[in-house]
């Protein structure tokens, strides 16, 4: 096998890599038991399979140009990603859409009545 | 208010443009890359949107440490790529397997630096690697309430807490300030 070939089939893997992580997440969107848990799946196992995809690209078209416009792809995904997670999360936390029966802990709700007692009703 | 004598000025301005300046070049650069080509006009209209781009949407200063480190900025960026992959085919098993997921946690996690910056960039690299999401910020006190998936204990719960602020050890140790890595090795 030539360098070629192989290159080749490291893209291919990386392909069906990444697509297992998309499936995952949209296996994990169904599956997953609340919306703060869904949201995991929503946003997380993409950044991955984003970076295999990319990375399948750039060992396919093996130019600079393409590498160049591939980066800012990546980097604006992962800095994107968390804030939307973010919002959402912290939305979906405040109205209540979450079970509640689900957590072994909730250290903010505990933080939240700390800090009501202390302001007063 | 005291009148500001010709030198100070220009110093302030001087001192205001030093640092924007990251940001005005990586807006050219990103410019440029949207376009894909490297031109007298790519450039120079790049540096005008930044311009723009910089006094329409201004965001207050970030306030950097000064001190970097490549050594363990480089360390950094293994490790977190490393906790990208193994989390991201942990929360895959999760939506795959028969049992699911049963439980969750919240936790609250007071991080040992006060710098919004390095708080920043804690807060970014939890929510990326996979099963840890950034629910609440307390500012004043640092402290960063998350949402960790699949946690079906306490002491599971303080395990991802160890890991947020190892996560915070390793940003600290590459670019945080003298100060925060004292504080975070004792």
């Amino acid at each position: 096998m030539t360098l070629d070939d192989w290159l080749d089939l490291a893209a291919a893997l990386l392909l069906v890599l990444g697509g297992f992580l998309s499936l995952a997440a949209g296996v994990g969107l169904l599956r997953f038991p609340d919306a703060l848990s869904r949201l995991h799946a929503a946003t997380k196992p993409q950044v991955l399979g984003l970076i295999f995809i990319l990375a399948a690209i750039a060992l396919e078209a093996r130019s600079w140009s393409t590498l160049l416009v591939l980066a800012p792809v990546l980097v604006f995904q992962m800095l994107t990603a968390p804030i939307s997670a973010h919002m959402v999360g912290r939305a979906g936390y405040r109205t209540g859409n979450f079970r509640e029966d689900l957590l072994v802990t909730d250290e903010l709700d505990e933080a939240i009545e700390r800090a009501s007692k202390e302001t007063g009703p | 208010m005291t009148e500001l004598r010709g030198s100070e000025v220009r110093k302030r301005i001087g001192w205001r443009l030093w640092q924007q300046l990251p940001l005005l070049v990586a807006l050219v650069v990103l410019w440029m890359l949207l376009w894909g080509t490297v031109s007298w006009i790519s450039v120079l209209s790049g540096v005008v949107v930044a311009i723009a781009v910089t006094r329409v949407f201004y965001l207050p200063p970030v306030e950097l440490s000064g001190r970097l480190n490549p050594f363990w900025l480089l360390v950094f960026l293994c490790r977190f790529f490393f906790d990208v992959v193994v989390a991201s085919f942990q929360v895959a098993g999760q939506a795959f397997r028969p049992r699911g997921v049963r439980s969750n946690a919240v936790i609250a996690v007071d991080l040992v630096t006060v710098s919004d910056f390095i708080t920043t960039l804690t807060a970014i690299t939890i929510s990326l690697i996979p099963g840890s999401l950034v629910l609440e910020v307390d500012r004043d006190r640092s402290i960063l309430y998350l949402h960790a998936i699949g946690v079906e204990s306490v002491e599971e719960a303080e395990r991802v807490r160890s890991k947020v602020l190892s996560v915070e050890r390793a940003i600290v140790r590459a670019i945080g300030s003298a100060d925060d890595v004292e504080r975070t090795r004792a």
